[in-house]
């Protein structure tokens, strides 16, 4: 099945085995997100009072609003360490798996926006989406990024990967005004001013605003712990494929050289 | 540049002529689409008519899908595009060339869209939109084209690309889909659509064709390079 022989395998999972993609910063993150999880759940599930329109559906927006932050701030980062793959002279694949590790959990933070949002809105609203400009951009976001996420996994080299998704990747926020500034034209166009807002713009109670916060701070701890994790993983595999190529190569030269020694 | 581009162009509408995959292909299959919307609709011809500008550029872009994948299964069969590079062609030329013929083909497509529009759905074209409907159709047909080019470049070539097309061009092309209809909605006068309101739509629709022109331009060399 595989085309490394025993010694080399051997070799090759003693060298991983060393590797982990734990350090004492990661632990110590993970420990903080544990803390802040907590503190969130305590807050937004006990301490914080309900709403006096919304009820109790509020609590979810203590997970809502912290999770568009925190995808909003990947695709950043997507696209900052696209640009710096693509416009630095090392071309380092570094950047392209900052890329593409920030992307995959923001998509995953959007998927969990989207979700909570459409409850809140059942709750709220007494619909589950409203075809409103910031809900579509947000669809169409969660899409084109799903899209980039499926131009990472089309194969080749490594370098090739990185550099086709830094330019989708860099291509995408190209459209994202461009998909925003259609919505809301759209929207504006066709709909009377809408009574129901969808942004939390509600007189905060201190304490309210204060779980907010710790919603922002507990899952942004999360994001740079999945990230600093996922990044490893993917050197990881990379180093994997890699060693496997190289592994493949030389038992295809042993078999050449042997060959070559008796012709046939 | 221009003059391989040009070039470039010239060989894919002759092949299109010679081959004539796209009128016995691809144009009755805009035309079924717009057959089954009407049967998705009931026949009934008021909410036709009303959404008549939508699925015309509906048809459009899955009709785009096609003309794209066509575009690139012609030069990668036989690895015309690689040969290309490797001839030293600029990746650029290779880009507005494929996006002319592909505009070319569309503007021929969306013309004879329109026409079944007005035939099944029972839409009237007025004179006094005639210019905001041409100017409607240029620009949002530039706009497909690159998208569509840059895309199916990146589809092209290995096996098991070709699903992707649809995947990356689709969320790409809303913005075109959203303003190229409420422009065409405002050129027709179909429901309430006022005739100034159009010409946002179509500033949106050239600022896109722009953008993803000269993105794609700068975008398409390595995105092809294997």
């Amino acid at each position: 099945m595989t085309t490394l022989d025993p010694t080399q395998t051997e070799t090759a999972s003693n060298g991983a085995m060393t590797r982990s993609t734990g350090t004492k910063a990661t632990r110590f993150i993970g420990l903080a997100v544990i803390v802040a999880m907590a503190w969130l759940a305590l807050f937004g599930l006990v301490l914080s009072p309900a709403d006096v329109n919304q009820g109790e559906s509020v609590r979810l927006l203590y997970i809502h609003v912290p999770t568009i932050w925190i995808a909003y701030l990947s695709f950043i980062v997507t696209a900052v360490s696209s640009g710096l793959y693509l416009f630095t002279k090392k071309h380092s694949l570094g950047w392209d798996r900052l890329a593409g590790a920030s992307a995959e959990f923001g998509v995953g933070f959007v998927a969990l926006t989207l979700m909570v949002g459409s409850m809140w809105g059942r709750l709220t609203w007494g619909v589950f989406w409203q075809w409103d400009a910031r809900l579509t951009t947000t669809a169409l976001l969660f899409v084109t990024y799903i899209g980039y996420l499926a131009v990472r996994r089309l194969g080749g080299s490594h370098q090739q990967r990185a550099k086709r998704s830094a330019v989708i990747g860099l291509l995408s926020v190209l459209l994202i005004p461009l998909v925003h500034w259609s919505v809301v034209i759209w929207r504006s166009l066709h709909q009377t001013a809408s009574v129901l807002d969808t942004d939390g713009d509600i007189d905060m109670d201190g304490m309210m605003l204060f779980t907010l916060f710790v919603g922002v701070i507990a899952f942004s701890l999360l994001y740079l712990w999945l990230v600093l994790h996922r990044t490893r993983v993917m050197a990881m595999e990379d180093m994997l494929e890699d060693r496997g190529l190289d592994a493949a190569l030389a038992e295809r030269r042993a078999e050449g050289s042997q060959a070559g020694g008796i012709p046939s | 540049m221009w003059r391989v581009a040009w070039l470039i162009a010239k060989k894919d509408l002759r092949i299109e002529v010679r081959s004539r995959v796209i009128t016995n292909q691809v144009v009755p299959f805009a035309g079924v689409t717009m057959l089954i919307f009407g049967f998705a609709l009931d026949a009934n011809t008021d909410v036709l008519e009303l959404v008549a500008p939508g699925l015309v550029w509906l048809a459009t872009m899955f009709s785009l899908l096609l003309l794209v994948q066509r575009a690139f299964s012609v030069e990668s069969d036989d690895g015309a595009l690689d040969a290309m590079r490797v001839a030293g062609v600029d990746a650029r030329a290779i880009f507005f060339g494929k996006a002319l013929s592909l505009s070319l083909q569309l503007l021929a497509l969306e013309v004879l869209l329109l026409f079944a529009a007005v035939i099944l759905y029972g839409e009237t074209i007025r004179l006094d939109g005639a210019v905001l409907l041409v100017t409607t159709l240029l620009s949002a047909t530039c706009g497909l084209a690159a998208v569509g080019t840059l895309y199916g470049g990146l589809a092209a070539g290995s096996r098991g690309r070709e699903t992707l097309l649809p995947l990356l061009t689709l969320p790409a092309v809303a913005p075109v889909l959203i303003g190229a209809t409420r422009a065409v909605e405002s050129a027709l006068g179909t429901g309430v659509a006022e005739l100034s309101d159009g010409w946002q739509w179509v500033s949106l629709l050239t600022v896109f064709a722009i953008a993803f022109g000269v993105g794609g331009a700068l975008a398409f060399g390595p995105l092809i390079d294997e």
